[in-house]
């Protein structure tokens, strides 16, 4: 708790102040205080604490395993916690479960919707379970399979199926949306096509709650994340603000001769405008604050020792050199 | 303002449920998304609907009651032959002594007669053939008329060939209670692991479906499904080898209808936890198994040791092949099938409760 009253007043969009909006606008969208699961191998949650913005999109990043999908499914009602108290839309499962699942929106990791229905079928059956919504052509249009409407479910392709499972989230007209990796494993263009529909239900004011673990991904879509690991929130807050904590813009990776030997981090880290050094198998890895600086400092200090560059990269920090600089691994390699 | 009252406020603002029309219920669309799912399987519907009267078809053919039956005996010598062929109902066949023996050990003959020396006949064959038995009393018979008996009391036959007590009529009832027991447990069993194999139930229960319209769906499409089944096995029976339905067309409805929620209810209590469809159908076949083979489908149960009968009259099977036999064949009225009734509802109970409390949507 205390993490997000700091994360409040340091609100950089203002919204902090939204005492003076009206009601609905008001109400936190989720929170979620002391959460704990435990399996019987592994403790999934451990003391989670979240609070979610109506009308905002949030991330919840971290690797596989980091507890991320437990979570979600607690909040979905899907999974009962060990303790803490989950709260949605100022309601809670074990009181107003029939009204909630109404106004949730919930797309899961792998589910296979059955193969032989048509889309239109998927999306009727799915719609008949909810009060109020958009009609079947609408929902057919917001995720653009007018052409597959009448198509058999298994004939579709990874992004349409995966589209087709976002119609399904959105039929009853949802306040609060959950989507559980929801991009994973499919090609760069499904992928694009799948973002501009998620900003496009944020656009009209929704809430949604997204689990990831592209980190583009995030920072693309998300006004806020959390980075989980092993269980636990290790980050929190915009994605420009967690990039702007580990103190660099800029990320500097090289690679020099084989047979160059060593170089010590410490001298790297003297270098002008290079705040962290790291290496790892003969690849090294600067965080740099002025990146038109650091770089000639590089060059300089290796032609001084007499040491060739193989390799040359530089990108943008990311929230990945975020997960990376928190807790010196990668994301995606677990 | 308690948190009680907002969230009644915000439920409140929300527009009000959506009048629509009767195909938009959920149950309804459950329910069409079985039929759905059932007929867009080629298999499936081979299943239940063709193999029962193909396999009707081809057991009747098989065990038909031909008409005129002669039974066929091998002979050595002519003199014997010709004593014997006065009988109509042998076919005889006049061989030497090594053919006659060959076609005796490959069946083709049923029974040889052999000439002894000192003027009579031994007979060659199975006892425990009832078409040898027939055979030696009517080649018997032959023999001695031929040799001059007569016989001291004059008698004459009546022949009656009626419907209902033919293999094909035994046979028709048990295929079906064969069937109902097969597409109640496959049915059911299959679509709900499959459903949670595919995630799909999780991502069902995490919608606002009534979860008791879930299964009702399936009850409803196995009622609809079910009748078709039952008039097509029953229809081809009666109308292509004229097996009777002695007992009121509605009671045998009935007996259909318990007899498929039985299996309906066994189904969901099988597929309750499974989650792989090996393990389901491992299960399935482990459960049917017995049935198959004790519950009389083929011929009668009553040919198995007495010590095994009050196990086998517990199987559900047994109730619905025996409430069905005795329904169509003999017009048995429900109100004499106590018996069959009380164990088809009693596995119906107790299976869908227990089912009930150990089923896992996930």
């Amino acid at each position: 708790m205390i993490l997000i009253a700091e994360m409040q007043i340091a609100d950089p969009t203002g919204r902090g102040t939204y005492w003076i909006m009206p009601p609905m606008l008001r109400l936190a969208a989720l929170g979620v205080r002391g959460l704990r699961k435990a399996y019987s191998d592994v403790v999934a949650v451990d003391g989670l604490d979240l609070e979610v913005r109506a009308g905002e999109c949030f991330g919840l990043l971290g690797p596989n395993g980091a507890g991320k999908t437990t979570t979600i499914e607690i909040c979905e009602g899907l999974v009962a916690q060990d303790a803490g108290t989950v709260e949605l839309l100022r309601m809670r499962w074990d009181s107003d479960a029939g009204e909630l699942r109404q106004r949730l929106g919930v797309q899961l990791q792998e589910t296979q919707l059955s193969e032989k229905l048509t889309v239109e079928e998927t999306i009727r059956l799915f719609r008949s379970f909810y009060r109020r919504g958009p009609s079947i052509s609408e929902v057919v249009e917001i995720v653009q399979l007018e052409d597959k409407r009448r198509s058999r479910v298994g004939g579709l392709s990874g992004g349409q199926k995966q589209r087709l499972a976002m119609a399904c989230a959105l039929v009853g007209d949802p306040d609060l949306l959950f989507l559980d990796e929801p991009t994973t494993g499919l090609d760069p263009q499904a992928r694009r096509q799948l973002w501009e529909l998620i900003e496009h239900f944020r656009t009209a004011g929704r809430t949604i709650i997204l689990t990831t673990h592209y980190m583009e991904e995030a920072e693309r879509l998300c006004d806020r994340v959390a980075i989980m690991d092993h269980g636990k929130i290790i980050a929190f807050g915009t994605p420009r603000e967690l990039i702007a904590s580990i103190g660099a813009e800029h990320m500097v990776e090289f690679a020099v001769d084989g047979n160059a030997g060593h170089i010590d981090l410490t001298t790297l880290e003297k270098l002008e405008g290079v705040r962290v050094a790291r290496s790892e198998d003969g690849n090294y890895t600067l965080q740099v604050s002025e990146l038109h600086r650091a770089v000639p400092a590089l060059f300089q200090e290796l032609a001084r020792r007499g040491i060739p560059l193989t390799e040359l990269r530089t990108h943008s920090a990311t929230l990945e050199d975020v997960f990376v600089s928190l807790t010196g691994r990668r994301l995606r390699d677990e | 303002m308690s948190e009680g009252t907002l969230a009644a406020t915000v439920r409140e603002l929300r527009p009000a449920a959506e009048p629509r029309s009767l195909v938009e219920h959920s149950l309804v669309q459950l329910t069409l998304v079985r039929f759905r799912e059932f007929l867009r399987e080629p298999e499936a519907v081979f299943w239940v609907f063709v193999f029962p009267i193909l396999l009707a078809a081809g057991l009747g053919i098989a065990f038909r009651n031909r008409p005129a039956d002669v039974v066929k005996i091998g002979a050595v010598g002519v003199p014997l032959g010709a004593a014997l062929r006065s009988e109509k109902s042998l076919a005889v066949d006049l061989l030497d002594h090594a053919a006659a023996e060959q076609a005796l050990r490959t069946g083709r003959i049923v029974l040889l007669a052999i000439p002894k020396p000192d003027g009579g006949v031994s007979y060659r064959y199975d006892d425990t053939n009832p078409d040898a038995r027939t055979a030696r009393l009517l080649a018997d018979r032959a023999v001695q008329r031929a040799a001059g008996r007569s016989d001291p009391v004059a008698t004459r036959n009546e022949l009656v060939r009626e419907p209902g007590s033919r293999y094909i009529d035994f046979l028709v009832p048990g295929l079906l209670g064969m069937n109902l027991m097969g597409s109640g447990i496959w049915g059911l069993g299959f679509a709900i692991v499959d459903a949670r194999r595919k995630k799909l139930l999780k991502r069902l229960v995490a919608s606002p479906m009534p979860r008791s319209q879930y299964l009702l769906s399936f009850l409803l499409s196995r009622l609809v499904l079910l009748y078709v089944e039952v008039g097509a096995v029953v229809g081809f029976g009666v109308l292509v080898f004229g097996v009777p339905v002695r007992g009121p067309i509605w009671e045998l409805a009935v007996i259909a209808l318990l007899a498929s929620l039985s299996f309906s209810a066994l189904g969901l209590l099988i597929a309750s936890r499974v989650k792989t469809i090996e393990a389901a159908s491992g299960l399935m076949n482990f459960v049917m198994l017995p049935m198959w083979i004790f519950s009389g489908v083929f011929f009668s149960s009553e040919r198995f040791p007495t010590v095994f009968q009050p196990f086998i009259k517990a199987l559900p099977l047994t109730a619905v092949i025996d409430a069905l036999r005795a329904s169509m064949l003999q017009g048995v009225r429900l109100s004499h099938l106590g018996l069959e009734l009380a164990v088809m509802t009693g596995w119906l109970i107790i299976c869908f409760f227990t089912a009930l409390k150990l089923f896992r949507w996930r």
